[in-house]
């Protein structure tokens, strides 16, 4: 679902944030994503979200090689990649239930469509009562569950989350790698960065570690290898 | 082979619900048109004073040109009333004899810019003139009739304009016998320059208004922008296409382009309302029916369309230079 094929990104002051990076993480796979600050966790992300061009190797989500992709087919490519950000990214001047919405109302679904998938977006992360709320008068861990509520409402095949539980408390997060597993279980590939070292351990899956840009372990996976069948160290 | 991601995804991941007929897309398309449009609307709506403002500057700048549009559009309807009565007076010779002046007349009468010649030979002229002047004595104590005969010469229609009323004087003037020729349309003439000074001054003026009125907006619309920067980082992140993201800042123009125009139908009409009575009185003092042409329905209907499109392509221009500096950049902290 997701490959990196030797894949370099250079900044322009000599500053190299990925050094050819190779893996491939398959259809329903949960993935981590660590390293220290600066590693290139970050880039990494970015590359795949097309919000960065690589400098050299090609990065291929779902089959299309997004190096050479035109900017305009941009939107259609992250239609198909939910993200989950650490900061939330929710406005605060609408509901909920709107805010889940966003992914659908791009796309241009129908309102009988987006009400029907919105609630069910909800549902999954039990904020099905609270639709109609501001956001802002949610909890950080509510919070959060409405930036994957609004990651997975339009069944995106990929699934990126930053931080996804740097600021909840280990019971919260375990619930949020709850849904993540789940979702991975039903097709999702889903890929998380985290510097959380203890969740990451408690997980036992497959993880990918960059070190000043290189990937030192978890990488290359071969393609057409069965989702789950290979694990990190 | 997998051009749009889309289709591909969804049939392997069998997502049926993505693919409705095309006639519910369009639906939705276009109920997401009505609600972008109406909750940019309602979003001018909600800050009144700031919108009217808006309106305001857009109404003055808008109203200007076209009130002075207007009023030359008001002074060429006289001249073309004038045109239409124009006559050209030959006066020939005092010593052409009344069948040479007979000849000269039916000559030009020929010519086919010529509708109509009438003569007044010099007997019947002097009859005139006594009768109108009251200067009887005076003319008695002449001794001698000093009026020539004189060629009243009405144009074809065709030839009604300025330059062809010149033509049909500079022919008449060649004839043998024609003393003077006379057009009494000099100040005609000045006021046409005058009125084409005028138009081509009020266009500059307009194209200049027109500019500012859509730099204006633009910097409106950016300020809109720059409030609702974190709706766009979000609109793109989820994949929200650029036209999906310009859409309701492009209505926004819109309105206030509808808002700007409103403003400026009312200044007009009301204006137009003020000067009416003084414009009636000073007209019936020089005995025309000069009235001041106002906008009409489907002047008041262009004028609000042109505003909307003035403030769409405002907008357009923010959009252009600001939306795309708006990427989502930062989304992980390593």
């Amino acid at each position: 679902m997701i490959e990196f094929r030797q894949v370099t990104k250079r900044y322009d002051s000599d500053h190299t944030a990925l050094a050819q990076v190779n893996f491939a993480l398959n259809r329903g796979e949960l993935a981590f994503l660590t390293g220290h600050s600066g590693a290139g966790k970050s880039t990494l992300l970015k590359l795949i979200m097309v919000m960065e061009r690589p400098t050299a190797g090609e990065v291929i989500v779902g089959g299309q090689q997004l190096n050479s992709l035109p900017r305009r087919q941009i939107p259609y490519i992250r239609r198909h990649i939910g993200v989950v950000f650490q900061n939330h990214q929710l406005l605060f001047d609408r509901t909920v239930f709107d805010n889940v919405a966003m992914p659908l109302e791009v796309m241009g679904a129908s309102p009988r469509d987006t009400g029907r998938r919105v609630r069910a977006a909800l549902d999954k992360v039990g904020l099905l009562s609270k639709e109609k709320m501001n956001p802002i008068q949610l909890s950080g861990g509510e919070q959060q569950r409405v930036g994957i509520a609004r990651a997975v409402v339009n069944k995106p095949p990929v699934l990126l989350a930053d931080e996804p539980t740097g600021n909840l408390d280990p019971e919260l997060s375990a619930d949020i790698m709850n849904l993540f597993t789940q979702f991975s279980q039903v097709g999702v590939t889903v890929l998380i960065a985290t510097h959380d070292i203890a969740l990451v351990n408690e997980m036992q899956r497959r993880t990918l570690t960059l070190e000043h840009g290189r990937l030192v372990a978890g990488g290359a996976a071969l393609v057409g290898q069965p989702p789950g069948g290979v694990s990190g160290h | 082979m997998a051009t749009d991601p889309r289709r591909k995804t969804e049939s392997g991941r069998g997502a049926a619900s993505h693919s409705s007929p095309w006639k519910e897309q369009a639906r939705s398309y276009l109920d997401h048109h009505r609600k972008i449009g109406r909750d940019s609307a309602q979003r001018l709506w909600r800050a009144p004073v700031a919108s009217l403002m808006t309106w305001m500057v857009m109404g003055v700048a808008l109203a200007l040109p076209v009130a002075l549009l207007l009023l030359l559009a008001s002074l060429e309807g006289v001249s073309a009333g004038w045109e239409s009565s124009a006559r050209v007076t030959a006066y020939l010779d005092l010593d052409v004899p009344l069948e040479d002046a007979q000849a000269l007349a039916k000559k030009i009468d020929a010519d086919g810019r010529v509708a109509e010649v009438q003569l007044i030979d010099r007997e019947q002229a002097l009859e005139e003139f006594r009768a109108s002047s009251g200067l009887e004595d005076a003319l008695d104590y002449l001794g001698e009739n000093p009026l020539p005969h004189t060629l009243l010469i009405t144009p074809e229609e065709r030839s009604r304009s300025a330059a062809g009323v010149e033509a049909l004087v500079t022919f008449v003037k060649g004839m043998e016998g024609v003393e003077r020729v006379q057009v009494d349309l000099g100040w005609l003439q000045r006021l046409n320059a005058m009125t084409d000074l005028l138009s081509r001054a009020v266009w500059a003026l307009a194209i200049l208004l027109a500019a500012a009125v859509i730099l204006v907006i633009g910097n409106t619309v950016r300020l809109a922008i720059e409030s609702r920067r974190d709706e766009i980082l979000v609109a793109k992140l989820v994949g929200g296409t650029d036209a999906f993201v310009r859409r309701p800042f492009l209505y926004t123009g819109a309105w206030y382009g509808l808002g700007g125009g409103l403003v400026a139908c009312l200044l007009l009409e009301s204006a137009l309302w003020w000067l009416s009575g003084p414009i009636e009185r000073l007209a019936g003092l020089y005995r025309s029916d000069f009235s001041l042409m106002g906008l009409g329905m489907d002047g008041a209907l262009t004028l609000i369309i042109v505003a909307m499109v003035l403030g769409w392509l405002g907008a357009w221009v923010a959009v252009k230079r600001h939306l795309d500096d708006i990427e989502p950049g930062e989304i992980a902290g390593g």
